[in-house]
């Protein structure tokens, strides 16, 4: 008894979408909070800070999103006995996950400013906070929105893993149509024409930012 | 397992990709056009969907492999769709300066890719080609979704017959992260023999 | 009793001595030029004098108190020293304007509309009231540099440090800059300028200091010490500067 493939089956997948959309807007704002904290810390001048900041991201960046899912999912549960709902489990690994990489990103974008305005900040004076918050914080926001565009797009896609412990984005809403309707010569393409419609503009939007400032910093690039 | 997969697809993927590379800077408009499009079709969809596509989608048209090839085809694909935009940005790093020289020394395309192109884009892209790697032997843990005997799926298997799972996938995570680090130890190593002649260290490895 | 008193500074960065056994006395109102080849430790000095550097030994006392090595003691004695740096570094994402009032508004608390009208006093002071509006990437280096003396001066401070900040100009903006350095100097700002502009020593200074290899090599009144070098070094430099193709 299978179905075949129509308006309905479409709008399902149209649905699972939205959980997509909306995974990935939590983690990123989730993960955008602590990707500030992490990169504060990860700049700061206390070395104790730096170094955990360091060792998160490096783990983080070191092992597989999956990994980190399971962790979280079923390892969480036999630890410490919280057995948690894939919404929370998955929220929860994707946020700390987007938290390393924007904190990394974010990191680089403070690195970029040069020790002069620093110093410049720090003579007038300003304190560390003011001089974050005047000097370098706005720069480094600037060159900080490409990379943080870029990884969005990374993000969105990074959710079609959570389809495999069960939660029902896009993906596993894929999964599901081919189990009832047994036609995966169109719904899994179709699935990645959906996952493209949502990263495409994205990733121009990314280029087309970073190549303004590039202009506004006066380095020319090749198109 | 992990590593043979990871190993040959990016070998075969490199491959893959410096031909795209090259079409897409030296090849005609059409070529260059489709290159483009493979390119970002990869880089917009996820890996998982991609595997999906080759392991389910493909046999409804008769072409059907078996998990582990999937997950190769997958994973060079995969890997070739970012190392071209990696190696073109290598090519197109080399200073024009450098072509004109060439240009005026009477050098065939061939032989401009061979003698001045090639090393150069390749020393500067090779942090980058690393970082890629790295993502890719990370990749890798996907393909368990196809049942593949990779260590993730290897690790699935184990934990769920011993009810153990939190040790077990701290440990399967503590694996990753060591083959992570030493594989990126072991790069730098070789790109220190290989490229470095008594430069002062790249900025890209001061992390 | 002197603004600044230094007395046996000794810096070193790894195994290389930048500074070795410096003491200068720098009353109110005086103007100090500091020269002498690069790697002499001029710069160093400079910064040593409101805590961009540390000291490895000696002493660093402004109007009677030593010098904080760091943290709010260090920022309450730098709201009175102000610095000029070679490039500049104007804060490019803010208004000529912003950039001058950002200190006084956030460090020293002074109401808004205040602080434009100090801003309006300072850049008048260096010819520059119709940039207010403008951002640093509009303006020339001259100008850029005139908006970091004026950014400095909003801060009302008694002592200001220059670092070389002519060297980073083209030649025909250098007057400008120079005519400004030269307006502060007669209005009694105390100064000390690292400088290799040996017409506005020679005018306007009131003590030369001849640096060499991080010692004081020679001291004195500008007209004195071109006239009459007591040491070879100094003499070999002055040649150096004047004719330079020799």
């Amino acid at each position: 008894m299978s179905r075949d493939f129509e308006w309905a089956e479409f709008v399902f997948l149209l649905g699972a979408m939205r959980w997509t959309i909306a995974l990935s807007l939590i983690a990123f704002v989730g993960g955008g909070v602590g990707g500030l904290l992490i990169a504060l810390a990860r700049t700061s001048r206390n070395a104790l800070l730096r170094g955990v900041a360091a060792a998160f991201i490096g783990v983080m960046q070191g092992t597989p999103v999956l990994m980190q899912l399971f962790l979280a999912y079923y390892g969480l549960a036999v630890l410490t006995g919280v057995r948690l709902d894939p919404w929370p489990a998955v929220t929860l690994a994707f946020t700390l996950y987007a938290a390393a990489y924007l904190g990394e990103i974010w990191r680089g974008a403070i690195d970029a400013i040069p020790r002069q305005q620093w110093e410049a900040a720090a003579a007038l004076p300003l304190s560390p906070a003011a001089q974050l918050r005047h000097v370098i914080l706005p720069q480094a926001f600037r060159i900080a929105i490409p990379p943080t565009v870029g990884f969005l797009v990374q993000l969105i896609k990074g959710t079609s893993v959570a389809s495999i412990i069960g939660f029902v984005e896009l993906t596993r809403a894929g999964q599901l149509m081919v189990n009832v309707t047994f036609q995966p010569m169109i719904v899994y393409p179709l699935v990645a024409v959906l996952y493209f419609v949502m990263c495409w503009p994205m990733s121009l939007l990314a280029l087309r930012l970073e190549r303004k400032i590039d202009a506004a910093l006066g380095i020319r690039r090749h198109s | 397992m992990t590593l043979r997969l990871s190993v040959g697809a990016f070998v075969a993927g490199l491959a893959v990709a410096s031909l795209l590379a090259f079409a897409r800077t030296a090849g005609p408009r059409p070529l260059r056009a489709a290159v483009i499009a493979y390119v970002e079709f990869i880089r917009n969809t996820p890996f998982l969907v991609q595997l999906f596509i080759i392991y389910f989608s493909l046999p409804a048209i008769g072409i059907r492999f078996d998990a582990v090839i999937a997950a190769l085809i997958g994973m060079t694909i995969n890997f070739s769709g970012y190392a071209t935009e990696i190696l073109r940005a290598g090519i197109e790093a080399v200073p024009r300066s450098q072509i004109e020289a060439g240009h005026s020394l009477g050098f065939t395309r061939l032989q401009m890719y061979r003698h001045i192109v090639v090393f150069p884009a390749l020393r500067t892209v090779y942090p980058a080609l690393v970082s890629q790697f790295i993502l890719l032997m990370l990749g890798s843990s996907i393909v368990s979704a196809i049942s593949v005997e990779e260590l993730t799926g290897i690790i699935n298997t184990l934990q769920s017959t011993t009810f153990r799972a939190f040790e077990f996938y701290f440990v399967a995570t503590a694996v990753y992260l060591a083959m992570a680090l030493v594989t990126r130890w072991m790069l730098h190593a070789f790109y220190m023999m290989l490229f470095v002649r008594g430069r002062p260290l790249d900025k890209a490895w001061a992390r | 009793m002197p603004l600044l008193a230094l007395d046996g500074i000794r810096k070193r960065f790894g195994p290389h001595l930048v500074l070795d056994d410096v003491s200068l006395t720098v009353e109110p109102g005086e103007v100090v030029a500091v020269i002498g080849r690069s790697g002499s430790g001029k710069t160093t000095l400079l910064r040593c004098i409101n805590g961009l550097e540390a000291i490895d030994a000696g002493s660093i006392v402004f109007a009677g108190k030593p010098l904080p090595r760091a943290g709010a003691a260090l920022r309450e004695v730098r709201r009175e020293i102000g610095i000029v740096f070679q490039s500049y570094n104007l804060f490019p994402h803010h208004s000529v304007e912003r950039n001058i009032t950002l200190g006084p508004t956030v460090t020293n608390r002074v109401p808004a509309a205040e602080a434009v009208a100090i801003a309006t006093e300072v850049l008048r002071q260096v010819d520059l009231e119709d940039k207010r509006n403008a951002y640093p990437a509009q303006l020339s280096g001259g100008q850029q540099q005139r908006v970091a003396i004026a950014r400095a001066l909003a801060m009302r401070p008694r002592l200001m440090l220059f670092d070389e900040i002519t060297s980073a100009l083209d030649p025909e903006l250098v007057g400008e800059v120079v005519k400004v350095l030269e307006r502060l100097a007669s209005s009694g700002m105390t100064m000390i300028l690292v400088t290799h502009e040996m017409g506005f020593a020679r005018r306007t200074a009131d003590t030369l200091v001849f640096m060499h290899q991080g010692k004081v090599w020679e001291k004195g009144p500008p007209r004195e010490l071109f006239a009459a070098p007591k040491t070879r070094e100094l003499e070999s430099f002055i040649r150096a500067i004047l004719e330079p193709n020799d």
